[in-house]
């Protein structure tokens, strides 16, 4: 608790200190490569005939995907903290290389925590964090996957706060984290919603995105949740259906439960004990999700609705045929409904999608699955 | 009315003993050895007995309990089977028992509901180490309605102010944490925690009882007169590791714990 409120306090002076900010903003502009472009998807908006696809492209940051904001941002914050030391969690790796590239740019000790079952599958990034300097740790508790992870991390970090800043890589855990990764990835929403005004001359009138723990939808989200006129859609991983264990759709299907040191919706079992998730995204297989999609929701500020494991993989190789871009698995299942709505819609719409992240990740399993030999 | 734990400390002031409070997981293998492990402990002359609820996610146990959760989880133990398998002990001729239970199993179970049962069940008090002391005002309430204890957590990293406020929704005793982090076997105990302990014995009447890091009887010595209990875990869980990985049976580790309760309760009761 203790080491809580005075990370709460930190956060607080880092973000009234327009130094931090001026250091921050430089670094995503010369150092991830922001802003990175709202691209029109012409070809995907033709073949669904319906309203204006676009993509936020956040694909095209520096590691290839939207969780470099976070970690940059919290990188600083380590550096303002007198701090040394950083640990990180990771399930697919993508937090995992975000948070090692950060910290080598810092030249921050990094030790990332990784389920034993996703080093194994996740191998490229296992090398690249390592190449970057980073401790990888293998998780042998639980059910060897990212929740176990982060149950790691927090034992860590529980007895090493004084020298080391954990940089969590969701909009989850224990105030302020969620409060902070999803005020770092905000520049999503502010850079998109500018970006729509410029280019569109108005606001779209619909954001989708897709949610594991949350934060690229946070991030997108949070801007536009003022803007009563755009309607807001997370996207869960459907899995193979609705049986527990079957899918990680916790806002669709989950109860309202503490896991993590917060209070959200949890897909646990009658007990409180967390159930075990699929997806075929690694990144979106989480057993919770962050509190402010759970306040959403029940707000009813945004929909939040779920895709299959087999409609995410069509909209993967439908979209690199159709626009030469391979999007992340995770990103797929956001793509994935915006097909489905974009019909629905009539072609003066505008919908624009996140696209959280680049696929290459994901090609060795994509390959695995249509049983094609790479 | 005083409650059992009350009962217990105040028969322990008299005889100016330090108890000692072993901690069990519940159902590692089965709830009918935990029964046997909960009379062998009675047995041994222990004073309390901890009864873990397996949890899936334990952020703040180390890996020897987190690894003997998992074993009794992936045999289905549900929080009914913990509650029906205590049932079935005599608890009142037995040294009271306080369950150790994540804050995620009571909110889906819902509060009320999980304290009543834990009372029927016959539990004396409760340790909830996921619910900050300093946000367990209501839930002490209904604990405290059902003359049961709420035991809370203090670290010797925790502010003093901080500690004033959560003994404001603690009783039973004090549960002072000996290292910064998570439960498992440590060598030495901390000057920190002895400078914690002075402090906390001008600040409460409640007794005040040591876990996290300590094994062995030689860890008892410097608490004698500052600290008024001790806690093993790990320690104790370990065994149920040989049990589960077939270098033991039940007969062997039920003694080995036994064996082992005897020689801490009798360090513990040393003057």
């Amino acid at each position: 608790m203790q080491a809580l409120e005075e990370l709460t306090a930190e956060y607080t002076k880092a973000r009234q200190n327009p130094d931090f900010q001026a250091r921050f903003d430089h670094l995503l502009r010369t150092f991830v490569g922001r802003p990175n472009p709202l691209y029109f998807a012409e070809r995907l908006t033709e073949h669904c005939g319906g309203a204006r696809i676009y993509l936020k492209r956040e694909d095209l940051n520096h590691t290839g995907a939207h969780k470099i904001n976070n970690t940059i941002g919290q990188a600083l914050l380590t550096l303002q903290m007198g701090k040394q030391r950083v640990i990180a969690e990771t399930g697919a790796g993508q937090h995992g290389v975000a948070t090692a590239t950060a910290c080598a740019r810092f030249g921050l000790k990094c030790v990332v925590y990784m389920g034993e079952e996703d080093i194994r599958r996740q191998a490229l990034n296992v090398f690249n964090m390592k190449t970057m300097g980073a401790e990888v740790r293998p998780v042998t508790s639980g059910s060897r996957t990212l929740r176990d992870a982060i149950n790691e991390a927090m034992r860590d970090w529980m007895a090493s706060v004084a020298t080391t800043h954990y940089i969590i890589g969701s909009v989850v855990g224990p105030h302020p984290f969620p409060m902070i990764v999803r005020d770092f990835q905000s520049v999503i929403g502010r850079e998109t919603r500018q970006q729509c005004l410029d280019e569109l001359g108005r606001l779209p009138d619909e954001v989708i995105a897709c949610v594991g723990g949350g934060s690229n939808s946070a991030g997108m989200f949070h801007p536009f949740v003022e803007d009563e006129s755009v309607a807001l859609t997370g996207v869960e991983a459907g899995g193979r259906g609705p049986q527990p264990g079957d899918h990680a759709s916790t806002l669709s299907y989950g109860n309202k439960g503490v896991l993590h040191g917060s209070y959200s919706y949890v897909l646990q079992d009658d007990d409180g004990q967390t159930l075990d998730v699929h997806s075929i995204s690694a990144g979106l297989d989480y057993p919770g999700v962050g509190p402010e999609h759970s306040f959403w929701k029940d707000a009813g500020r945004v929909t939040y609705t779920s895709i299959r494991d087999d409609e995410a993989l069509e909209t993967f190789k439908l979209v690199a045929r159709c626009e030469g871009i391979l999007p992340a698995i995770e990103s797929s299942h956001a793509l994935a409904q915006a097909l489905k709505v974009a019909r629905q819609r009539s072609s003066e719409d505008a919908i624009v999608v996140c696209l959280s992240g680049r696929g290459d990740k994901d090609v060795n399993e994509v390959a695995r699955l249509t049983g094609e030999k790479i | 009315m005083p409650s059992q734990i009350e009962n217990c400390f105040r028969a322990l002031g008299e005889s100016q003993r330090t108890a000692f409070m072993p901690f069990i997981t519940a159902g590692d293998p089965d709830m009918g050895m935990t029964r046997a492990l909960i009379r062998e402990l009675s047995a041994s002359g222990v004073d309390l007995i901890e009864v873990g609820f397996p949890y899936s996610d334990p952020i703040a146990d180390g890996p020897v309990i987190q690894a003997s959760y998992t074993r009794a989880l992936e045999k289905q133990l549900h929080v009914r089977d913990i509650f029906a398998g205590i049932s079935e002990l005599d608890t009142q001729s037995l040294p009271p028992l306080v369950a150790m239970v994540s804050y995620a199993i009571i909110f889906r179970i819902g509060a009320e509901a999980f304290l009543s049962q834990a009372a029927q069940a016959g539990f004396s008090g409760m340790i909830v180490p996921d619910l900050p002391g300093d946000e367990a005002a209501d839930f002490f309430q209904l604990v405290r309605a059902e003359n049961l204890d709420l035991v809370q957590l203090v670290a010797p990293t925790t502010p003093r102010e901080r500690v004033r406020e959560i003994l404001k929704s603690c009783s039973g005793f004090v549960y002072c944490i000996a290292v910064s982090g998570t439960t498992g076997v440590r060598e030495e105990i901390a000057e920190e925690l002895l400078a914690q302990l002075r402090w906390l014995r001008e600040e409460t009447d409640l007794p005040l009882c040591v876990g996290f890091g300590i094994s062995r009887p030689e860890h008892i010595d410097p608490l004698r007169g500052l600290a008024d209990g001790a806690i093993v875990g790990s320690g104790i869980v370990r065994h149920l590791e040989s049990l589960a990985d077939g270098d033991a049976d039940r007969e062997t580790v039920v003694k080995l714990i036994g064996n082992f309760a005897a020689r801490m309760s009798a360090a513990c009761h040393r003057e």
